[in-house]
């Protein structure tokens, strides 16, 4: 067994320094690296790039780190909710890179399985095409998307074990297991951490040969955006 | 009368057949899940990760692990089915969801849309809607005929950035139902007391009008 364990988050984030390309899984709040974005925010870590769908909420998940000005550009999908990134952004103070979720999704893939690039119909004949590439395959156009180049990939996962292995939970799986190994080094922090033995191989999601350092997260707030129940007649 | 949005949720779940996967936008193509046709099973995939989405839970019983792509907490359905981003829209590119339906602020008649972006507002992002416009091949948009400023948001040609080109099949608005033939937009129904005129004069594009045009079955 190759032992990934580090014994806490600072342990797990030494060497993400000031400019570089970070990844962070989660959709909304859903899934996020909580326990990283924390250490990230008392770390002071500035000029950062993130690679996340969303940007947080203002006083939560990547919204933290928006606060403090530690962000110097997003490369997101959508990134609504969130009013001091709307005034950064409008400001001209953060740069914003808007793509489409699946090529979002296939660029961490990418990256994660030694594709260079690749070929999608999405954003064809929109802004998004624009100065990029385009070929027709079977009478229909695409675009050429170029895998992503990132620093650190920090994933949050549910259950992992010494040797990285991580199991995920619900939709909190997301983007989480397209962005471990699509950087030079990926962080996993989990609910629970596991000796190696204790998962059955069978029902593990990512192998711990992408993983370089995983750890067990303090706590986790697990924040709801948008509470909706059903209403009992 | 124009429909409400509920109503165009209604009228556009009669287009749900039997065994289809089935993508629903934020809005009022949410709304169509409460409308399913008696005898009709459907499954619905949520671009975020899960196929087999259920209604939203009971107070309590919310699990922040379990959301939908409008963040709204849910529940799974027997045969529910869990996976990562890339894999899921590996899922909508090759074209195994049946049906999309979304939300527009334009729809133009060679098919193209505009949902995303106005110049000058705050812009939030397309999420999946490129993915998706791109590669269904079933596509219904829900919208609304008229802005509030009572100008026809179905024209000749979108005006706002768009999402995708020559996507769309078919439009449900407050006013009628229309296709997207080669040649344009053809009314297919009215809403019910509403009549040709008034949709023709609601509409920007040219409409193809063949015969009598039905009224609208919503219930």
């Amino acid at each position: 067994m190759i032992n990934k364990k580090v014994n806490n988050v600072q342990d797990a984030l030494q060497g993400i320094e000031n400019g570089m390309t970070i990844m962070l899984g989660g959709f909304g709040l859903c899934g996020i690296p909580e326990n990283s974005i924390a250490e990230l925010v008392k770390k002071e870590t500035t000029d950062l790039t993130c690679i996340s769908n969303n940007a947080g909420v203002d006083d939560f998940g990547l919204g933290l780190l928006l606060q403090k000005r530690q962000i110097k550009k997003m490369i997101s999908s959508y990134v609504g909710e969130n009013v001091e990134f709307e005034r950064q952004m409008l400001s001209g103070e953060l740069e914003v890179d808007l793509i489409p979720q699946g090529t979002l999704a296939e660029r961490c893939r990418a990256a994660q399985a030694g594709i260079p690039a690749f070929f999608t119909p999405a954003g064809y004949g929109t802004e998004v095409a624009e100065g990029k590439e385009v070929r027709e395959f079977n009478g229909k156009m695409h675009v050429m998307e170029h895998a992503f180049k990132a620093d650190f990939a920090i994933v949050k996962a549910w259950k992992g074990d010494e040797a990285g292995n991580l199991i995920f939970k619900g939709t909190a799986r997301n983007f989480n297991p397209c962005m471990a190994g699509a950087a030079k080094i990926t962080i996993a922090e989990v609910e629970e951490l596991l000796p190696a033995g204790s998962l059955d191989p069978n029902e593990i999601h990512i192998p711990g040969i992408l993983v370089n350092r995983i750890f067990q997260g303090g706590k986790y707030e697990k924040r709801i955006e948008q509470r909706t129940v059903r209403k009992i007649f | 009368m124009a429909l409400d949005k509920n109503q165009i949720a209604k009228r556009i779940a009669k287009e749900l057949k039997h065994n289809y996967y089935v993508n629903l936008g934020i809005g009022i193509p949410t709304l169509v899940a409460n409308y399913i046709p008696e005898g009709i099973d459907v499954e619905f995939q949520s671009e975020n990760g899960i196929l087999g989405m259920g209604p939203f839970p009971f107070e309590g019983d919310e699990d922040a692990d379990l959301i939908n792509a409008g963040k709204q907490t849910i529940t799974t359905l027997p045969g529910a089915s869990f996976f990562d981003s890339a894999f899921s829209f590996g899922m909508i590119r090759g074209q195994h969801v049946d049906l999309t339906i979304l939300g527009a602020m334009e729809v133009a008649e060679n098919g193209d849309i505009a949902n995303w972006k106005i110049p000058g507002k705050m812009v939030k992002g397309m999420g999946g809607a490129m993915d998706l416009v791109a590669s269904a091949e079933n596509i219904i948009v829900a919208m609304m005929h008229v802005n509030k400023a009572g100008e026809s948001k179905i024209l000749k040609k979108c005006t706002l950035p768009l999402t995708g080109v020559g996507c769309v099949k078919k439009v449900v608005t407050e006013l009628a139902v229309m296709e997207i033939t080669p040649q344009g937009f053809k009314l297919l129904e009215r809403a019910p007391g509403v009549t040709v005129e008034h949709i023709v004069a609601s509409t920007e594009a040219d409409l193809i009008i063949e015969g009598e045009i039905p009224e609208m079955i919503i219930d």
